[in-house]
């Protein structure tokens, strides 16, 4: 029989995760780590270590490991001891980005991914994205890639501003 | 053939491709035509060599002899490399640089897809991730091709020669070792034969929307994943290493 954790471990791990979950994303410091889903976990093992568990948005992101440092200072700087440990696998998707997330990444000026990942696939089938400024739907994609690797390039043609797109993955 | 040996032989092979062409690709930073394919080239390369890390840190983890992936990616010797030939072909011009990376992203993209039910599950962690990056490739390279091969008289001509020049070395993709024989038995990668025909669907619709025949009489070239790499692997690898051969462990 698999032992319930302590309350009171419970709870440490609750405030340890309230902590981890603060930390700003360094590319787009309006949204933090849990609004992302890429803060997967943060639980207390046997020997009283905080373990949090993160996931890389791509595979290439340069951003992970600033991340994974940042949220190790923030729970050492609380008085934890502290490990992180990389999960890949299920693949992070833009669907994690939570409802917060999604709101703090418009008010922010980035279209924020729509929902349901998985058609990009057909050849010019392309999503629509609304204006994150104007709310206008006539928008028009000017670069698949943009200044970081989950950002597309589009531009508002009412009124004619220039936005980031969060691409669905 | 040992268990270990076969997958750490694969994850070089694969990490070998996927660091070379993110390699390649980064060549056109700060060269490209125009400022979106700036961003998309450079863009891409992270993707592989990311890419590349994953697989060439859990080789060094298999393999078990204290190397890590730094050391795997930047401290071996020429016939050491294990890449298709595609991926070392030099850039040339862009119709060149989107046909490359399109051959070799359509076969990556069938490839992963029956990986993430790989026997190994690292391998299968790795295949999740990758497979939703590619699709971007393939998409931004087949719109590319579609609009150098159906363009101007120039850009059609231009796509039509890196076809001929580039078609022979697609072979090798599907090639058949003792290696590769040994992975699929053990159900580490999937058959590649299987995966022929839904490469040849994939590259057929976008070369038909393009105006592009796809060539079926040519001199199959092969050699990489035997470690016998063409004259321009040298100057890749001398570019690539320069750091670690200049300054042995240097770190950032």
């Amino acid at each position: 029989m698999v032992e319930a954790p302590a309350p009171d471990k419970l709870q440490a791990s609750k405030e340890a995760w309230k902590i981890a979950a603060q930390v700003p994303d360094p590319e787009i410091p309006a949204v933090n780590v849990s609004d992302l889903g890429i803060l997967r976990s943060v639980e207390i093992d046997e020997n009283g270590i905080v373990v949090a568990k993160v996931t890389p948005t791509y595979s290439g992101c340069p951003a992970v490991l600033a991340i994974e440092l940042a949220i190790e200072a923030a729970l050492l700087k609380a008085g934890y001891k502290v490990r992180i440990e990389r999960v890949t696998s299920p693949a992070w998707t833009t669907d994690w980005i939570t409802d917060d997330g999604r709101r703090k990444l418009k008010e922010y000026g980035i279209a924020p991914p729509e929902r349901a990942s998985g058609s990009v696939r057909s050849l010019f089938g392309e999503t629509q994205v609304s204006c994150p400024q104007c709310g206008s739907a006539e928008t028009i994609r000017i670069s698949e890639f943009g200044s970081t690797a989950c950002k597309a390039l589009y531009r508002c043609e009412t009124c004619r501003e220039p936005f980031d797109y969060f691409k669905c993955i | 053939m040992a268990h270990d040996k076969v997958l750490f032989e694969i994850l070089i092979r694969l990490a070998d491709d996927h660091l070379v062409l993110g390699h390649r690709l980064s060549e056109w930073c700060g060269h490209a035509p125009m400022l979106e394919e700036d961003l998309s080239m450079p863009n891409m390369a992270l993707d592989l060599i990311g890419q590349a890390r994953s697989l060439y840190a859990y080789a060094g983890e298999i393999e078990n002899r204290g190397r890590d992936e730094d050391a795997i990616a930047y401290l071996r010797t020429e016939p050491e490399y294990k890449n298709l030939l595609l991926v070392e072909k030099p850039n040339e011009d862009f119709a060149h640089t989107m046909l490359r990376q399109f051959y070799f992203a359509v076969f990556m993209e069938e490839f992963w897809k029956e990986a993430i039910s790989s026997s190994d599950n690292t391998l299968a962690g790795i295949a999740g991730k990758a497979m939703k990056e590619i699709a971007y490739h393939i998409r931004h390279c087949g719109e590319w091709i579609i609009r150098l091969g159906d363009g101007t008289e120039e850009s059609s001509r231009r796509m039509r020669a890196a076809v001929e020049v580039l078609h022979p070395y697609t072979d090798e993709m599907f090639d058949h070792d003792d290696v590769v024989a040994a992975a699929v038995s053990a159900e580490i990668i999937p058959d590649p034969l299987l995966l022929r025909p839904r490469w040849e669907q994939g590259v057929q619709t976008v070369f038909k929307a393009a105006k592009i025949t796809m060539p079926n009489d040519y001199w199959a070239l092969r050699g990489g994943r035997a470690g016998q790499h063409g004259e321009e692997m040298g100057f890749l690898l001398a570019d690539l290493q320069y750091m670690q051969r200049t300054y042995p462990g240097m770190t950032w």
